[in-house]
């Protein structure tokens, strides 16, 4: 009994409820008409979704940066890689890969800048980042709508100019890795190999990285700076590769979500972005300070799970929509238990 | 020498507000509005934002930084005055009524807030802002699914047509601008809502009679270094929390004064902004995590204002286009925010890296000795 509240308190209460209560909808499920390889699949689906963004927490945490509430930046970057790769007329996984590629130097960019704004305001990271993020979004918003693309499925019909606020990837990349070798069982089944693959793949990366030398570096900067000083670690440049790997693949990440969800979003969509992904990570157990793959991986289903079956669970038993409210009130209770727990670690 | 060098401190202590009336004041001729208009804008806002933004100042005191968690207490006077429409209560009557009645729950919300702020020392800012956005999710529970089903709703006419729930917006015809008109002045061209400035102004002899208090003594010493304080004997956490039931339920009032000079409520996303548009106000007017002044507010309140009715205008008339005018004060709300909290970051850091190397120089000196 002893070891069982022991493994409990270190699983940490909130995942074991939450998983719970996840197992309790998919029992439900069946009860009021919801089909579980519907939900199953969506929950697979949404993984792979959401993935990239929570593994681009990681390296920040790691790196004693926090919780990365400026992710838009790094989405900013993804979204100028995917506009351009449509603006350029490119289809299919060169037009993936492409959106890849063209982000990749706005992450290195924005991510740089963002990570030297980061090593001036030590200590008061988190609240600057999500102010910074804000700007950001905002700033972009007056540039999509004065940017000179001219690609007629993605700029406004009867304008002439100005980007839509959603523009459609179907003709272009839509599903390029959710259809890569998809398996599909019954009629409302479909595993999306591809994306799931590309996830694994990129979480294998992160672990590689982060048992490298520089990986190594990072983690100590994040765990005792003065120490990583001492030993001859440039904590400023550690922190600042944090931040640019951490836009990376926030970069990343967004293309990811829109070959899979079929659009391209602008203008305010990235303002909440950050918060689910942190949301998610929390939930798989990291603290402020740690953050591990398996984190990454228990978090993201766990939350995304919830995500797919509140609504559709809830909703059909209640006949009304509460999933907006479980979903606020789950996912930023996770933050707050996050931020309130005493750390070991002090700043 | 000295001269120019305090020209450069006064440059760098007042960067936002300056950077932020270069920026106002290059908009107001492509805006095409009149001065007399922005005036009475002024003035108008002045009435309706001064107390929110006053709500912030006693956590700034008590070392908390900027009360994010402030929209809690917006909540609960929502809450109020749902009720105030619902029983039909008209005037200044249903305002204070809406006041007395938000009174508990903004009592317990900012005890709520105090305490969580209590357990995230050192990330209090934006623990409050996640807090609202928790207690967001509280609040659309209550209104969305309780009021009308489990809570008894009176009037039919608030109530969304499935029998439970509150309207998108609300109404308030009743007590519409009634604190306002009350006691109107006009002075040239302008009309003042004296009544509202008067309660304003209570709030400001309040807020200094309070500083003189033990009790605002003491929130100052926690302020400046719980640590010490605490060994003063000052009871930290408690000073804390009463710091932010303090701005809460002031928070209360200011969103039930903001709301009666609106004349409707969007029930779910009026709270929505308030924090935002608070803080910008108050860091626009030359205030700082660590420091606030009564005359910061009112500063910020019309910079800030000014600009917010300048914009859309002269984003159509600079980029044919109302809409960058919109996501442009909204850029510039943020980018203040952002800015000043950066530039107060770094500054002390600075000033903790001077006082290092003094400790060193010191130190040299004393060994050679």
């Amino acid at each position: 009994m002893r070891r069982l509240r022991q493994f409990a308190a270190d699983f940490g209460w909130p995942r074991i409820i939450i998983f719970f209560f996840l197992v309790a909808l998919f029992f439900a499920a069946p009860l009021v008409g919801v089909r579980v390889d519907a939900s199953l699949s969506d929950v697979f689906n949404r993984f792979g979704q959401n993935a990239f963004f929570v593994l681009a927490l990681v390296p920040m945490i790691q790196s004693g940066c926090g919780l990365n509430f400026g992710l838009s930046l790094g989405i900013i970057a993804g979204l100028l890689g995917a506009t351009l790769s449509v603006q350029l007329g490119l289809h299919g996984a060169v037009g993936f890969a492409g959106a890849l590629v063209l982000s990749a130097p706005f992450a290195i960019i924005f991510g740089w800048l963002y990570g030297k704004l980061l090593n001036k305001v030590k200590g008061e990271e988190m609240t600057i980042a999500m102010y910074v993020g804000f700007a950001g979004v905002m700033f972009m918003c007056i540039m999509w709508l004065l940017l000179p693309y001219t690609a007629p499925d993605m700029i406004w019909g009867y304008a002439g100019h100005g980007l839509r606020t959603t523009i459609s990837v179907e003709n272009y990349w839509i599903h390029i890795l959710n259809d890569f070798l998809e398996i599909r069982i019954g009629p409302f089944f479909r595993f999306p190999t591809g994306e799931i693959l590309f996830a694994a793949f990129g979480a294998w990366l992160m672990w590689l990285f982060l048992r490298t030398k520089t990986g190594t570096a990072m983690t100590a900067v994040g765990s005792n700076p003065d120490y990583a000083r001492a030993s001859g670690i440039s904590v400023d440049k550690m922190r600042t590769i944090s931040v640019v790997i951490s836009t990376l693949l926030g970069a990343a990440g967004i293309i990811v979500y829109q070959q899979s969800f079929g659009f391209i979003q602008l203008y305010n969509a990235p303002l909440a972005m950050p918060f689910t992904a942190i949301a998610a990570i929390l939930i798989g157990g990291a603290s402020v300070k740690k953050a591990s793959m398996l984190n990454v991986v228990v978090g993201t289903f766990l939350f995304q799970g919830l995500l797919t079956m509140t609504p559709s669970v809830i909703n059909s038993w209640l006949q009304t929509d509460m999933s907006e409210v479980v979903r606020i009130v789950v996912s930023n209770g996770i933050i707050i238990y996050a931020l309130t727990r005493k750390t070991k670690v002090s700043k | 020498m000295s001269g120019q060098r305090s020209l450069g401190r006064f440059l760098r202590e007042n960067a936002v507000i300056l950077l932020f009336l270069i920026v106002t004041v290059l908009a107001i001729r492509p805006s095409g509005l009149s001065l007399v208009y922005i005036g009475q804008e002024m003035i108008t806002r002045l009435g309706r934002d001064s107390f929110l933004v006053l709500a912030l100042l006693l956590p700034i005191y008590a070392g908390m930084g900027l009360n994010f968690g402030m929209t809690l207490g917006a909540m609960a006077g929502q809450f109020g005055l749902i009720l105030a429409v619902n029983y039909n209560l008209l005037g200044v009557c249903g305002l204070v009524f809406a006041a007395l009645v938000s009174l508990p729950v903004s009592l317990l919300m900012g005890y709520i807030c105090g305490v969580v702020l209590n357990k995230a020392k050192g990330r209090e800012m934006v623990t409050g802002y996640i807090l609202a956005f928790f207690v967001n999710g509280v609040y659309q529970f209550v209104v969305l699914y309780l009021m009308g089903s489990v809570i008894p709703v009176r009037s039919k006419a608030i109530v969304l047509s499935r029998g439970y729930g509150i309207r998108n917006t609300l109404n308030l015809d009743g007590v519409r601008q009634t604190l306002d008109n009350l006691l109107p002045l006009r002075v040239g061209p302008f009309v003042l809502p004296i009544l509202t400035f008067l309660v304003i102004a209570a709030l400001c002899v309040f807020i200094i009679w309070f500083k003189k208090t033990k009790l605002g003594q003491d929130m100052r010493a926690v302020g400046y270094d719980m640590h010490v304080a605490e060994s003063a004997g000052v009871p930290v956490d408690r000073t804390r929390i009463i710091a932010i039931i303090i701005s809460t339920v002031l928070a209360t009032i200011g969103q039930i004064i903001f709301l009666q000079n609106m004349g409707n409520m969007a029930t779910y996303n009026a709270h929505d902004q308030t924090s935002f548009f608070a803080v910008a106000a108050i860091l626009v007017g030359g205030a700082s995590v660590k420091k606030a002044t009564i005359p910061n507010v009112f500063i910020g309140v019309c910079l800030l204002h000014v600009l917010f009715v300048v914009s859309p205008g002269a984003g159509q008339k600079l980029f044919g286009e109302a809409m960058i005018g919109e996501y442009f004060r909204q850029f510039i709300g943020y980018g203040v925010i952002a800015l000043s909290l950066v530039l107060y970051a770094w500054r002390s850091r600075r000033e903790a890296e001077r006082l290092r190397e003094g400790l060193r120089g010191g130190a040299a000196e004393g060994g050679g000795k």
